[in-house]
């Protein structure tokens, strides 16, 4: 299906993008809706992820947080029955305008997924070289891109020594900070990650904080998370998501993580950051 | 845990204590002994009429090779009436040989591209159509299959090997000097293809579907198109199990008699390449085009140690299958 046709013509009004916030903003989500089929999983998203900052995605299972973020780099788009409508500006373009290329939006907007999926048959190195082989990228000073992405995954020192053994013999939490490293070599602008850390211990979940910690200095990094003290720990910004049944998903509130958790003003948000559902 | 508890149990000296071994008749109940029992001797069984049909053969064949020698290997002749008879088999291994290639080359391609298009392109229903249609390819008993191709096949296919020569006639491949398209390797090949395009796509369909959506998901992230997923994440994964699929096919080709009976010229000669020249070999069709027509026992005992040939030879392939799938399933862990 093509998802022209669900595309909204109502572009909002020319004030709401201040030349001031375009310099910042790297991301932004216009009135992003979201079908699979006839089904609508997710209704007028509007939202905005300044330069450097790390946004958490809060919210109960299936109210669209993963599909929202898949919109944001057009992976959404290769889900069979898919569709959107509103538009995702990178870098004040909009991603889905028909001269973009997806692989370039991919590559510029990086993702870590929920489960660490190394390549098995990869070794270390290769890991993290992979994205540069599959896009067909060419980089010369592959020592260095390997030392300089693992370090900034908080792997390097553990790795140093076996760069040539196979991806999949280290443990979870490695292979999800390889997945990262991975994912950094193809020095993306933006970061998304999916739960990273829901498949991992506590030690390694602090690790992987700490590494989001690190990066925000230099990327734009959107986590989606079910762990709120997470959010807490490594988001500015929050932005809380909800689905009442048979309805499809919305975000209820954003901004600030200190707001949204000290001070929220939608009752819901209270309940849900106080653990009294979800 | 109660901390406490563990310590007023008493660490098990492993020196002193005498280990204990579990074996499974010694833990079973008597149901799942006799079940035990029935399920080994059943294994071994295989392993039994594999031996059997090995020691027939075989006993048949060292009498050919005392009257023969190893030229029975070597050369290629079929003079039954002469005196001594001399017989050799080298044009009919050879030509099981190359039937086997053509047909691989045919149908390996078009089995990995239906499997890649039922598996990442085609929607839900029309996959699992495909599927099912491809699966009753494989129901299709070979002598049916070796009339439709002595009827319908051979006046098509002797209109493409025309054009091939005409064509590519410069490539040694595809010369034909006699002018007779018909009985040749290459369209024998292609039946032996139709054959194993059921066995290889179904395997290959199963192994690609397996790819983990973790990876075509990290794939898709780094920016990926289809074809280097396909390179370097679903085919390098699936490596092991399509080869052993590709083996299975093979090992249908090598040692099949009656479709390459109706279309395959056996000539007791060597058609070392011209492909889409009349008249090549197969053990196997050698073996049943003889049996009626047989001359007294010396011959029958020529076509069983033929047939032993054939069987070592399939031997070898299968081995050689498991030695490769073993080895690129080792790599990819």
């Amino acid at each position: 299906m093509s998802t022209a046709e669900f595309e909204s013509v109502d572009v909002m009004e020319p004030e709401m993008a201040t030349p001031a916030s375009a310099s910042s903003t790297e991301l932004e989500a216009r009135n992003v809706s979201v079908w699979f089929g006839q089904r609508k999983v997710l209704e007028g998203v509007n939202m905005t992820f300044p330069k450097n900052s790390v946004t958490a995605l809060i919210g109960p299972s299936g109210c669209g947080k993963s599909t929202f973020i898949r919109t944001l780099n057009r992976l959404h788009e290769l889900l069979p029955g898919a569709a959107l409508a509103g538009e995702i500006l990178y870098e004040g373009k909009d991603i889905y305008s028909r001269d973009v290329d997806p692989v370039h939006i991919r590559l510029a907007i990086g993702m870590v997924f929920q489960k660490p999926n190394p390549f098995p048959s990869m070794t270390i190195r290769g890991n993290v070289l992979s994205g540069l082989k599959l896009s067909g990228m060419k980089r010369s000073n592959h020592d260095d891109i390997v030392e300089q992405t693992l370090t900034a995954a908080g792997l390097w020192n553990e790795v140093k020594d076996r760069l040539d053994r196979a991806g999949g013999e280290l443990s979870g939490g490695q292979q999800q900070r390889l997945v990262i490293a991975r994912a950094l070599a193809v020095q993306p602008h933006v970061l998304l990650m999916d739960e990273p850390c829901s498949a991992l211990d506590p030690a390694s979940t602090l690790k992987i904080e700490e590494t989001v910690r690190q990066l925000s200095k230099e990327v734009t990094i959107i986590i989606v998370t079910h762990n709120m003290q997470q959010a807490v720990r490594v988001a500015d910004n929050t932005a809380f998501f909800l689905a009442s049944e048979n309805e499809p998903g919305r975000v209820i509130e954003q901004g600030p993580t200190t707001e949204i958790f000290g001070n929220p003003k939608d009752e819901r948000t209270l309940d849900y950051v106080n653990g009294r559902f979800g | 845990m109660d901390a406490g508890l563990r310590h007023t149990r008493p660490m098990p000296d492993l020196d002193v204590q005498e280990r204990r071994n579990f074996s499974a008749s010694a833990t079973a109940n008597r149901g799942d002994r006799v079940f035990n029992r029935v399920i080994t001797v059943a294994a071994f069984s295989a392993l039994a009429v594999l031996a059997g049909i090995a020691i027939f053969l075989g006993a048949q064949t060292i009498p050919v090779l005392q009257t023969q020698g190893l030229s029975f290997l070597t050369t290629t002749a079929w003079d039954i009436n002469t005196d001594p008879p001399t017989a050799g088999i080298w044009g009919m291994l050879y030509g099981s040989v190359v039937l086997a290639i053509i047909s691989l080359v045919i149908a390996v391609p078009a089995s990995l591209m239906m499997s890649i298009f039922m598996v990442f392109l085609a929607p839900k229903r029309l996959a699992s159509i495909l599927t099912n249609l491809i699966d009753l390819m494989a129901a299709i008993p070979s002598v049916i299959l070796g009339l439709w191709a002595f009827y319908v096949l051979n006046p098509t296919a002797e209109v493409w090997q025309e054009l091939l020569n005409q064509y590519l006639g410069w490539i040694p491949l595809f010369q034909n000097t006699s002018g007779n398209f018909l009985g040749t390797p290459f369209i024998a090949g292609f039946v032996l293809a139709i054959m194993m395009i059921p066995i290889v796509t179904s395997v290959t369909r199963e192994v690609l579907s397996r790819t983990p959506p973790d990876l075509i998901n990290a794939s898709e992230a780094l920016g990926c198109s289809m074809w280097t997923m396909l390179r370097f994440v679903a085919l390098p994964y699936g490596r092991g199990g399509i080869v052993g699929g590709i083996m299975l096919g093979l090992g249908r080709a090598l040692g099949e008699t009656i479709a390459v009976f109706f279309v395959l010229k056996i000539i007791f000669d060597t058609n070392w390449y011209n492909i889409i020249e009349s008249g090549g070999g197969s053990v196997a069709t050698l073996i049943v085009s003889r049996f009626g027509e047989i001359s007294g026992p010396y011959e029958l005992q020529l076509l069983l140690a033929a047939g032993f040939f054939l069987f070592i030879m399939t031997l070898i392939v299968n081995v050689l299958a498991n030695l490769i799938v073993n080895r690129t399933g080792r790599l990819q862990k």
